[in-house]
């Protein structure tokens, strides 16, 4: 036994890993921040695709598909608490191939959904000069703020994450700030819905399309999984920071329908391009106090959510480096910052070929199926997980109730906005899902031979029911 | 000055990515890759000291 311990000890010393310094307000700030973008744009399409009514429904049927996402990823990760979340769950539950097509699955959404958040940064910054009378270049700015982040992510995960801790609680708070100028406690008033709300204009094939876009509320709060290695008490901080994020973008959610839904007809909203349903409400208030704060919260969001993307992409790039799925090189940890440095200077190249080159509908499009793919393999993680290692046999930060029922909910549901997505991209769709059996095909044929075979399984538990 | 702005944007954004360039060359040439690449999978709290140490075994 003290023999074992020096070796752990000096084991430690030797190696250089992530640091654990990160609490719940860091975890909840990582998952929200991430998607807290959706509530202020691009949610508005699915009341193009189902109306006003139409959306909400979709709106509360994401909820649904990511209480689940949230309640799922809370137990198995407080349990496998590495870096790479889920693709290091599939390692552990399923096997190889699916981790690897899970660790590109979470590495497209969030590089992808980086690149659109730096994009419209940089374009908000156009917008808000256009309208003090100048017309400048967005690409600068579109630069500066990938730079800034990257920089920030270099530096280290504590500073990153508590960054992004105040400037998504100022986004959220701008959102609470509309809804009180509103004056919901006086209909009629401010708020319009007895005039403005109309029955689904395309019927119940309408609401299922909408569906694509109802992700928009909730996409990316999985997010939270990626900082697993580097969180001090991880069997508290990933449920209490999961579970608290998701009910805030409930409320962020539910407020931000009701309030764009009783100041603009559906017609408007479901094809607003210029970007902002949010900021367009407190334009139609008139109130030049509210409008400053919207377009600041809009920009506030657009950054937090590319800063945790640059964080969860290299997390998922790095995990899957020091397995040697990827050249083991993406596994390098900074001495003095202990931040995965090549990973987040490798994929911030093309992050920003995207965001200066791909149009945003096709970027978001991308990012959107990536994650879709990703939520149907949670529910098969859980019953492996669940079945393989039941209650009792290994200890959980934390146990979500009523198992099987979320899983068997959240895959009924994925299938779904899979078609969904079906009826408006299914060409992208299609060629999704060629592209990762062409990577698969890639792996097992030939990357396989160098992957870290016994090594990957690094959690000690006792050999799954049934072997 | 608006003009400037952007241009200014452009430079701070060089400077940063020179920095970063830098740094990386930096700590690679300092370093031996046996310690950057060092970093093993991270050890739950919740499992007894015991169990930590036959994973560590394990690799």
């Amino acid at each position: 036994m003290v023999d074992t311990t020096v070796s752990t000890t000096s084991e430690k010393a030797r190696s250089l890993n992530l640091l654990k310094v990160l609490g719940p307000a860091h975890i909840w700030a990582l998952g929200v921040g991430i998607v807290l973008v959706g509530e202020f744009m691009g949610w508005n399409y699915a009341v193009g695709k189902g109306g006003a009514f139409g959306a909400l429904i979709a709106c509360f049927v994401s909820g649904i598909l990511y209480t689940c996402v949230a309640k799922i990823d809370s137990e198995v990760t407080s349990t496998v608490a590495s870096a790479g979340g889920q693709y290091a769950q599939a390692k552990h539950t399923i096997g190889p191939l699916m981790a690897f097509n899970v660790g590109l699955f979470m590495t497209l959404t969030y590089l992808m959904l980086n690149a659109g958040d730096v994009l419209v940064a940089g374009q908000l910054v156009q917008i808000g000069a256009q309208q003090l009378g100048h017309d400048i270049p967005w690409q600068p700015f579109t630069v500066l703020f990938l730079a800034l982040l990257t920089l920030l992510n270099y530096r280290g995960v504590l500073a990153t994450l508590t960054v992004n801790f105040v400037i998504t609680a100022a986004a959220f708070l701008s959102i609470i700030i509309l809804f009180i100028g509103v004056k919901p406690w006086a209909p009629g008033e401010v708020l319009l819905h007895h005039d403005l709300l109309t029955a689904l204009p395309y019927g119940w094939i309408g609401v299922i399309a909408a569906l694509h876009f109802g992700m928009w509320f909730y996409l990316g709060i999985e997010g939270t999984c990626q900082a697993a290695e580097e969180v001090r008490s991880p069997g508290r901080a990933l449920p209490l920071g999961t579970m608290s994020g998701i009910i805030t973008l409930l409320i962020a959610a539910a407020i931000t329908w009701y309030v764009a839904c009783g100041l603009m007809p559906w017609e408007y909203i479901g094809w607003d391009l210029t970007l902002a349903p949010l900021y367009d409400s407190a334009r139609m208030t008139g109130s030049p106090i509210l409008i400053v704060i919207l377009f600041i919260g809009t920009l506030l969001s657009a950054i937090a959510s590319s800063n945790g993307c640059t964080n969860d992409q290299a997390r998922a790039w790095f995990a899957m480096g020091r397995d040697r799925y990827l050249p083991e090189w993406f596994a390098g940890v900074h001495p003095k910052y202990r931040t995965p440095f090549r990973s987040i200077l490798f994929l911030t190249p093309i992050v920003l070929i995207f965001a200066l080159y791909i149009p945003l509908a096709q970027i978001i499009t991308f990012s959107i199926l990536s994650g879709l793919l990703n939520y149907t393999f949670m529910p098969i993680n859980m019953w492996n997980f669940r079945r393989k290692w039941p209650l009792g046999i290994i200890r959980r930060g934390f146990s979500h109730p009523f198992h099987p029922f979320p899983a068997l909910t959240l895959l009924i549901l994925c299938a779904a906005t899979f078609f969904a997505v079906y009826l408006g991209y299914g060409r992208q769709l299609l060629a999704m899902i060629a592209f990762y059996i062409v990577a698969s095909l890639w792996f097992a044929f030939y990357r396989y031979r160098y992957v870290k075979r016994g090594a990957q399984f690094t959690m000690p538990w006792p050999k799954p029911a049934g072997y | 000055m608006w003009e400037i702005l952007g241009t200014a944007a452009w430079v701070v954004s060089a400077a940063i990515f020179l920095w970063m360039i830098w740094d990386f060359f930096n700590v690679n040439t300092k370093y031996g890759e046996d310690v950057l690449v060092s970093s093993r999978e991270g050890l739950d709290e919740l499992l007894p000291a015991g169990d930590q140490s036959s994973a560590k075994k394990k690799k």
